[in-house]
């Protein structure tokens, strides 16, 4: 659903801070009921992302002068090569992987491991659970999903991980402290005691608007709300995503046509139009994909004009 | 010739005041901060005054920003809810005991300068060229963005302080950047001391890395109980006075990567 009024607010390409790649494509081993691509395991409308690609996207990235890159799916840890991925990856930057904690291994944390130690950057795991307990996440993301991702948690607490656990918010805005607080505690029973939590909007797209509602006709960016608006709080001012059929402006409108802007990172380095209703979401949250150490955190007034060499004493 | 680079004093005079006299036992002929006057610490007004009085030329933190245009918040930009109760009880208390002098000081602050030394040429900033308020973390900077951000510049090597952690990096394209490290609390290592740092210029420009100039990281002892006495003093939390006499950090978590983190005690 998108509108293709000529009013809708548009945001360029600053520069490529973030590459996204969709190494899982729409593959998951679980389908959570609020998925805004609708990933599940039989969902194949985007596939696995090769070795060989996201190779190739690494190498073009350098001369783009990206700062990081993400791993996302679906399920990232179901593509075979994810561990060569990462471990190549890492010799270019900053790695963050996002993944349900539910299907890691030993042997692929260990490797992580030394590849991380290897060079200056660092690999961070995103770990999705939607809820303290079973009785809030199970719904969402498919019985005993709870109690699995608490031992993925395990898992990677054994592996000297500190995972940022982001959690959708399936509750009332105001019940944040008290989620987060009962996140703290059933962590550190499990070992994480030195808890990262993010907590996420939902997207009222994909198979959340089957679950709940979409977005109204109403809900878009409009160009007059982006006056005076810090894009940067938008990934879409600094990101692109690789999926396997080509490159698209972000890792949520996967769903969307208008969102792939070409076959190749060069091509994808153009303006994009909001006019889509999750873009609203972005707007009104910001920054609601990057990591909080890479956030662009919004300015306040004016600034004061530069006075190189002078003043300041 | 020698300069003398500060950043991050919160507020920690006492540091201040040592760090001067190192870098003047040193023969340091420049001295420059780069930002965030205020916040954990003591008495706001001090910093300002031993800045002025020392000629050390300035440029503008967000916090710096935030206070000099009397803002709401410190624009540190944290979500998590602890982070932001204790940044703003530490911002608070420093708008509150900034006099009107200091707080226009703070506001004609330049965001950034550039400067020539040797022939070596220099970008002076808070955050990073582009923004007063971005993070450069050592492990979440990648060589390939380093050069992006400092080409613009046309400069050689750039200095900037706003994360609390000292490091430097030079990148395969020959540019050096510099997190100066801070003075207002220790670098999250379990040690009481803290850091700024010294770049000695050459007469003449050498071969490799950076044109003729070597840095040296230069930890600062400073009498901490002292501090840490008079922030109980002005009844500013526990957690922080916690900080300055244990080394670790306490507080603004939230914003550092996994491997900053790891290395630290919470």
């Amino acid at each position: 659903m998108s509108n293709t009024g000529s009013d809708a607010g548009q945001v360029e390409l600053s520069g490529l801070d973030e590459l996204w790649f969709q190494v899982a494509g729409t593959l998951c081993n679980l389908t959570c009921t609020h998925c805004f691509i609708s990933c599940s395991p039989h969902n194949d409308s985007f596939g696995f992302l090769s070795l060989e690609s996201v190779e190739g996207a690494l190498a073009e990235s350098v001369g783009r002068g990206v700062r990081e890159y993400y791993f996302t799916g679906g399920e990232p840890f179901l593509n075979p090569e994810l561990v060569p991925m990462l471990e190549l990856a890492l010799g270019y930057g900053p790695v963050t992987v996002l993944t349900n904690a539910t299907v890691l291994k030993d042997e692929w944390l260990e490797r992580l491991r030394v590849a991380e130690d290897r060079g200056p950057y660092s690999l961070e795991f995103r770990v999705s659970i939607d809820g303290p307990d079973a009785a809030t996440n199970d719904p969402i993301r498919g019985a005993g999903t709870f109690d699995r991702a608490m031992r993925g948690v395990e898992l990677l607490v054994r592996h000297a991980v500190l995972p940022i656990i982001t959690m959708t918010r399936t509750w009332p805005d105001g019940d944040d402290q008290r989620v987060l607080a009962a996140f703290r505690e059933v962590l550190a029973r499990h070992g994480c005691d030195r808890p990262r939590l993010k907590v996420l909007p939902r997207l009222l797209i994909g198979a959340e608007a089957q679950r709940t509602c979409g977005y109204g006709e109403t809900d878009r960016v409009s160009a007059r709300m982006m006056q005076g608006y810090d894009s940067d709080q938008l990934i879409c001012s600094h990101s692109r995503t690789v999926t396997d059929r080509g490159v698209f402006v972000c890792p949520i409108l996967l769903d969307e046509p208008s969102a792939r802007l070409g076959a190749t990172l060069a091509e994808a380095n153009r303006s994009f139009s909001l006019e889509h209703g999750a873009c609203v979401t972005c707007y009104q949250y910001g920054a609601i994909c990057t990591n909080p150490s890479g956030q662009a955190f919004e300015q306040m007034v004016g600034r004061v004009e530069d006075g190189a060499g002078e003043g300041g004493m | 010739m020698r300069l003398a680079f500060f950043g991050g004093l919160y507020s920690n005079y006492l540091a201040l005041e040592a760090a001067i006299s190192d870098a003047r036992r040193r023969d340091v002929q420049e001295l420059y901060c780069l930002g965030d006057m205020g916040a954990f610490g003591p008495h706001p007004d001090r910093v300002v005054s031993m800045l002025r009085e020392a000629e050390v030329f300035c440029i503008q933190g967000n916090y710096d920003d935030s206070i000099g245009n009397e803002l709401s918040d410190c624009q540190c930009g944290y979500t998590d809810p602890r982070d932001n109760l204790y940044a703003q009880i530490s911002y608070d208390y420093t708008l509150a005991n900034t006099n009107r002098e200091n707080r226009r000081w703070l506001q004609q602050l330049p965001v950034s300068a550039d400067i020539e030394r040797n022939g070596v040429r220099m970008h002076l900033c808070h955050g990073s060229p582009r923004r007063t308020n971005e993070f450069l973390w050592e492990s979440t900077t990648s060589d390939a963005f380093l050069d992006r951000l400092i080409e613009p510049s046309g400069a050689g090597l750039v200095l900037g302080t706003h994360t609390g952690l000292h490091w430097t990096r030079t990148t395969p394209s020959d540019r050096q950047f510099v997190n100066v490290g801070v003075l207002g609390r220790p670098a999250n290592d379990g040690e009481t001391h803290v850091w700024y740092t010294l770049v000695e210029l050459a007469e003449r420009p050498a071969g490799q890395g950076v044109p003729g100039a070597r840095l040296e990281f230069v930890p600062v002892e400073y009498d901490f109980r002292r501090l840490s006495d008079e922030m109980r003093r002005e009844g500013l939390p526990e957690e922080f006075a916690e900080t300055i006499e244990t080394g670790w950090w306490t507080t603004c978590l939230e914003v550092l990567p996994s491997r900053e983190r790891r290395r630290g005690q919470f």
